[in-house]
């Protein structure tokens, strides 16, 4: 049997359902009066049309890619953690927290650091989803999300109190890192390396997932628990591992937008990468690689948002509404595997 | 600070369960309606954004409150049904479908929701049942919504009618195997979009109340996860309506414990004690769940137990 039709058909099914949201939001934007065709000219010109709006979409996908793979791994262990946003955000001030305890360190031992207790910290979050999950039976969607809140509690609590920078007058933050111990952009671009890290991960896990006897491990508990009981896994450590490395990834993020993109921590934190990166890890139906061409094609969407409002005065959340609608889209779209005769093997019918 | 002193504290406590229960007893009970046919709706919490924003919206243009709570409520029905729908077509997945709908319904209601940010819209009234009280702490804290009342009404009503009617007992049978209900001759999905359309309904509702009366106004940051505690707070109800209820005053006086303790002059811990409901829901939920049994009173269909 041919494995490229079931790769076709993964792939058709998908790009046939954004295709499709296009279309329906299109016709939303009709109805309010506004010509589609524009909008999606704007949105193209916003997001890819340039090299300046490509630093901006690229900029933008760094997190989502990292955030999509926190939902993506536990889903191999068939776990769906919605998390990724409290991870993220206590992966931030963890880096945050790192970068003064090491002020006057080498950069690139301060470097180092806070990104490993940014990872340290979205990974021991998520871990505590994927724990009570295997060792109390609480669903890991519902307590994921919890815990998202209550870290922005932790979050607001010590960047409005004990760790407030006296001189943030209207915002409240963390004090700045300093300059020497941020990290950079790739050499030439305003582009930081934050997207390298992302993609390395993916690529990481990828072979992880699909190359080694310890994914096929994980896939089976994924796939039937039982099985994989019977046949003696290590259930629980599987499932704790790819919640830990999937937090690691989100908490990654919060670390490079803290030591890249704002230098401290403060509400800028908090800007839907996490719940965005669900999106991204379905559309890519959970496969790591995929992750990387989905999360640049949203990146590109969003860094459009301000564009569409600057030149049709269109709320902020219209990008939100187009990904709302491509999200339901791409579920319905389950339904359509194995339907098409087209994408079957001759000899399986 | 006044005479009352430290009594202030269980008094604001008690007017806080009163007045910010009611979007988790009208959204639980309509996750709890959804969860007894055998499906679970996540995106109430995105039902409940567009609710409140629909409430203030057509409040404002009517000029009438109860208006937009009708409104809220059948913009709740159309997100339930969409739901409902989606969920009828094979091999999808319920919880993933709610986290979709969560995300679809407040960037829809943030989009539409833009003009009113700025305009005051009439809000609902309340009954006042503190004037036997000089005191200006009881009398506030007595301050009831009718919508509380209404809501109160609905959790008893929906507990009598799940057990002692033919509707109550098509929906428990649909959720418990849905093969018996195919023997029987009923169609499970047209039973279980109704009961995911009418729990929309329901939260819709419970989002006006958000919108309309407290905090009273339309803006992005209005809901904070009402939605979701509210399906916890199912789980921790045992799918039971009126221990819906009592959980959900349970859940409001731990919502209000922050701005109690803030208003006798504790004010360092303010965004801790904001996050008590979750940690509370937390706490419940890793004390009532257990790995080895399903929980009692759980529907049999339902995907979380599996």
């Amino acid at each position: 049997m041919s494995p490229i039709r079931p790769a076709v058909e993964a792939l058709a099914i998908p790009v046939g359902a954004l295709a499709m949201a296009m279309v329906v939001f299109g016709a939303f934007m009709a109805m309010l009066g506004h010509d589609p065709l524009e909008v999606y000219a704007l949105i193209w010109k916003g997001g890819f049309a340039s090299g300046f709006s490509w630093q901006n979409t690229l900029s933008r996908a760094a997190p989502l890619i990292l955030t999509a793979i926190c939902v993506a791994l536990p889903a191999q262990a068939g776990l769906m953690v919605i998390g990724g946003e409290g991870a993220l955000v206590l992966g931030g001030l963890a880096a945050a927290i790192a970068g003064h305890a090491l002020a006057g360190a080498p950069p690139l031992g301060v470097k180092a650091a806070m990104l490993i207790s940014g990872m340290l910290a979205g990974g021991l979050w998520i871990a505590a989803s994927g724990a009570l999950r295997q060792y109390r039976g609480v669903n890991e969607t519902i307590s994921s999300l919890l815990l998202t809140y209550i870290a922005i509690a932790l979050f607001n609590h010590f960047v409005e109190g004990p760790l407030r920078d006296p001189a943030s007058l209207n915002k409240p933050s963390t004090a700045p890192i300093g300059a020497a111990d941020m990290i950079s952009n790739f050499p030439g671009l305003h582009v930081h390396w934050g997207l390298g890290f992302g993609i390395l991960y993916c690529i990481a896990m990828y072979v992880l997932i699909r190359h080694t006897t310890w994914g096929f491990a994980l896939r089976i508990v994924g796939g039937n628990v039982r099985a994989a009981r019977l046949a003696g896994l290590p259930v629980g450590a599987l499932v704790l591992a790819a919640c830990s490395l999937g937090g690691a990834a989100a908490g990654l993020a919060g670390a490079v937008e803290v030591a890249a993109v704002h230098g401290n921590a403060n509400a800028s934190l908090m800007a839907g990468y996490g719940y965005a990166g669900i999106l991204v890890s379905f559309i890519a139906r959970q496969n790591p690689i995929a992750i990387v061409p989905v999360a640049i094609l949203l990146g590109g969407i969003s860094a459009s948002g301000s564009m569409l409002q600057r030149r049709l005065d269109l709320p902020d959340a219209t990008v939100l509404v187009l990904q709302g609608i491509a999200f339901l889209l791409i579920l319905a779209s389950e339904a359509l595997y194995g339907r098409f005769r087209v994408f079957r093997s001759a000899g399986a019918t | 600070m006044s005479e009352l002193g430290w009594w202030g504290v269980p008094i604001a406590v008690l007017g806080g369960a009163i007045r910010v229960s009611t979007p988790f007893l009208f959204v639980s009970l309509g996750e709890c309606i959804t969860e007894r046919s055998g499906r679970i709706n996540l995106g109430l919490e995105g039902i409940l954004v567009m609710g409140a924003m629909t409430g203030y919206g057509v409040s404002y243009a009517s000029g009438n409150p109860w208006i937009g709570v009708i409104a809220a409520g059948i913009a709740g029905l159309l997100l339930g049904l969409l739901h409902g729908l989606i969920c009828n077509l094979p091999r999808v997945n319920d919880i993933a479908v709610g986290i979709g709908l969560m995300l679809f319904g407040t960037g829809f209601a943030f989009f539409l929701g833009k003009p009113y940010v700025q305009p005051i819209a009439p809000n609902l009234p309340a009954i006042a049942f503190g004037g036997w009280s000089d005191s200006p702490q009881i009398q506030a804290a007595l301050q009831v919504n009718p919508l509380f009342l209404i809501g109160t009404a609905l959790a008893f009503s929906i507990a009598w009618a799940l057990r002692n009617t033919r509707w109550g007992l098509v929906l428990r049978m649909v959720g418990d195997s849905s093969d018996a209900a195919r023997a029987m001759g009923y169609r499970v999905n047209t039973v279980r979009t109704l009961a995911t359309a009418a729990g929309g309904f329901l939260a819709g509702i419970g989002g006006s109340f958000l919108s309309l009366y407290y905090p009273g106004s339309w803006n992005e940051g209005l809901s904070s996860g009402q939605g979701l505690i509210a399906v916890a707070l199912v789980i921790f109800a045992r799918w039971n309506p009126t221990q819906c209820f009592y959980a959900a005053l349970l859940f409001g006086g731990a919502g209000s414990l922050g701005p109690a303790l803030q208003s006798v002059g504790i004010t360092s811990g303010y965004y801790l004690y904001n996050a008590a409901p979750y940690v509370l829901t937390l706490v419940i939920m890793i004390a009532t769940c257990s790995p080895r049994r399903t929980l009692t009173g759980a529907p049999g269909e339902l995907s979380i137990n599996r």
